[in-house]
């Protein structure tokens, strides 16, 4: 018994100590998409925040040593990594199109 | 024939990849892929009304590993009329765009966007209602910037960033849930459920993601910029489905899933934001320069009144007031999408003709374009919830809550919202019946002027005069398994 909670303990805080990181990526980047006044710092800190709930999903996944990782969350942060690349991509490409014609005029 | 559920969804994505192969087809590929997809979701909701909620595994997979699809009336009442709306804006856009590298890219993203919002009123998990969001949010926000002049650009991006932000704080919701629960299966998740602080942080998390997106007041800011500056056919899927998609996704969250969780102080909190977007968006929609500006202002306030409605949910008890209330909020949100669709095609009409929008300079346009000038008062009867529209009967349903749960302080918002509205309709009214030399003809252009017509003529007259099915559908659909349970 001693020696169960001489491993599971430490397990437990391990993933407690991501999800609190991921907790507080979620923070920073929720206040810097909020404050931010340049559209690329909007952007970055989006991504920022992204990577906070990303790395929440990823320690949620984490069942003990041993024990093969719970895909749900694996497929939650894959399918919201495509969508935040390709959001990004968009939000680039509409900026470059400002600027194009900020240019233009 | 529980097929039906997904060529709703496979019918208008098939499109979307041919329409981007074949960019020079598109409007023939839209146009038929679009009176398809109306006949499958027709179908679904044949099927809801015949033999109740349906549930679809798709490829045989079972949920939670596989994508399940359901359609309770709720989802088939909504998946009707975004695909009528959805085809006339198309027939409409064949006729719209002049530019052909525009008209050229415009076909796939469209089908594309009248996917994910099938997707999304058929989903029946938290995770695939991320999907299906995400994807409509990134086709709306590439379909907005279209036209690609600066103020469209720049407001879309804005759209866009606004979109990404309510994501994250939506997934970070469903992270919760997840952690909380061990699922994402909405019927799963709703018997599991209970009033503690993981579940009210998912659903503080979430309901804010889906008000940025559904542009509640204080958060509506994107919206008239957005909604303004993009093509018309655009504007009008925005405004009449895009947002009301984020509301049904409210709607379903608070009763469905939450429901053991919400409190009356948080339904007041969203009644309260509502009167505010009533009140302020009629307003702003008063004080408009642009036609197409009122119009999305006016989107801010109509999505106000069907926020109004969660407090009287929560003020009565289950059963028949309740589910009247209920059918009430359904045919507003019905009524408001046709007629917004409508009126958006119509002033998209009038900018073609005009060169312009400007509510002063409307002089002529009911003796140049009558069937377009008719095609706005009729979107405005029902904008104002005049007899015999749809509106009258949902704002009808909602005095007769707020009267019965003593919550008085609504009704003077929802009469003082429906004056502005009738002010700001009249307003747009009386310049066009100004005089202009030359009287023009009855209707000048059929795929451009018929479709907002067919759209407002359904919104004053069906939808009011036809209302009383729909409450017989949704109490049949009440208390059945597709959602576990739920409305009532």
């Amino acid at each position: 018994m001693a020696r169960h909670t001489g491993w599971t303990q430490p397990v437990i805080t391990t993933q407690l100590l991501y999800g609190l990181a991921g907790v507080a990526l979620l923070s920073l980047g929720l206040r810097g998409a909020l404050a931010a006044v340049s559209m690329l710092r909007r952007l970055l800190a989006l991504n920022l925040m992204g990577s906070g709930v990303f790395l929440m999903l990823v320690a949620l996944a984490y069942r003990g040593p041993g024990m093969p990782p719970d895909p749900v969350p694996h497929a939650l942060v894959l399918t919201g990594i495509v969508v935040a690349v390709s959001a990004t991509a968009l939000a680039l490409a509409l900026g470059r199109r400002l600027a194009e014609t900020r240019e233009g005029d | 024939m529980t097929e039906a559920v997904v060529w709703t969804v496979a019918l208008p994505l098939g499109g979307a990849l041919v329409a981007a192969l074949a960019p020079r087809h598109g409007a023939q590929v839209g146009v038929a892929i679009g009176v398809a997809t109306l006949a499958a979701a027709v179908a679904v909701l044949v099927q809801v009304a015949s033999g109740g909620p349906l549930r679809y595994a798709v490829g045989g997979w079972t949920p939670g590993l596989g994508i399940a699809l359901h359609a309770d009336a709720l989802a088939a009442l909504l998946l009707g009329m975004a695909n009528l709306v959805a085809l006339a804006a198309s027939v409409y856009a064949t006729a719209y765009f002049t530019q052909a590298a525009v008209r050229e890219r415009f076909w796939s993203l469209w089908l594309l966007l009248w996917t994910a919002l099938n997707a999304l009123f058929l989903a029946g998990d938290l995770f695939n209602i991320y999907v299906t969001l995400e994807l409509m949010g990134l086709a709306a926000v590439a379909l907005a910037a279209l036209g690609g002049q600066r103020p469209a650009v720049a407001a879309a991006q804005r759209y866009l960033v606004v979109g990404m932000l309510g994501s994250m704080v939506y997934l970070g919701g469903v992270a919760l849930v997840y952690a909380a629960y061990g699922t994402l299966d909405l019927v799963a998740v709703s018997t599991r459920i209970a009033p503690e602080p993981a579940a009210w942080t998912a659903m503080a998390l979430m309901t804010v993601g889906l008000l940025l997106k559904a542009a509640l007041f204080p958060l509506h800011f994107w919206l008239p910029p957005t909604h303004a500056n993009a093509p018309a056919p655009v504007s009008a899927a925005l405004s009449a489905l895009v947002v009301k998609a984020a509301f049904y996704l409210v709607l379903r969250l608070w009763l469905d899933l939450f429901a053991p969780v919400t409190t009356p102080d948080s339904s007041r909190l969203l009644g309260v934001l509502g009167a505010a977007a009533v009140l302020w968006g009629s307003w702003q929609a008063l004080r408009a320069e642009r036609l197409k500006l009122m119009a999305a202002y006016s989107t801010v306030a109509q999505l106000g009144y069907l926020f109004l409605f969660f407090p009287l949910f929560a003020g009565l008890p289950e059963g028949s007031a309740r589910a009247a209330a209920f059918g009430g909020a359904v045919l507003l949100a019905l009524t408001h999408g046709c007629a917004k669709g409508a009126l958006f095609l119509a002033a998209g009409v009038l900018q073609r003709r005009a060169g312009h929008d400007r509510v002063r300079d409307l002089q002529g346009t009911a003796q140049g374009l009558p069937a377009t000038t008719f095609t706005i008062a009729l979107a405005g009867v029902a904008l104002i919830g005049l007899p015999p529209s749809g509106a009258f009967l949902g704002k009808w349903q909602l005095l007769t809550a707020a009267i019965a749960t003593g919550q008085w302080v609504w009704v003077p918002v929802v009469l003082a919202g429906s004056l502005l509205a009738a002010a700001y309709v009249f307003r747009v009214l009386g310049h066009a019946f100004g005089h202009a030399p030359g009287p023009g003809r009855r209707v000048t252009s059929v795929r451009e002027e018929l479709p907002a017509l067919a759209l407002a003529l359904i919104a004053t007259l069906v939808l009011g005069l036809g209302a009383a099915p729909l409450w017989t559908l949704l109490a049949a659909s009440a208390g059945s398994p597709a959602f576990g349970g739920a409305p009532f």
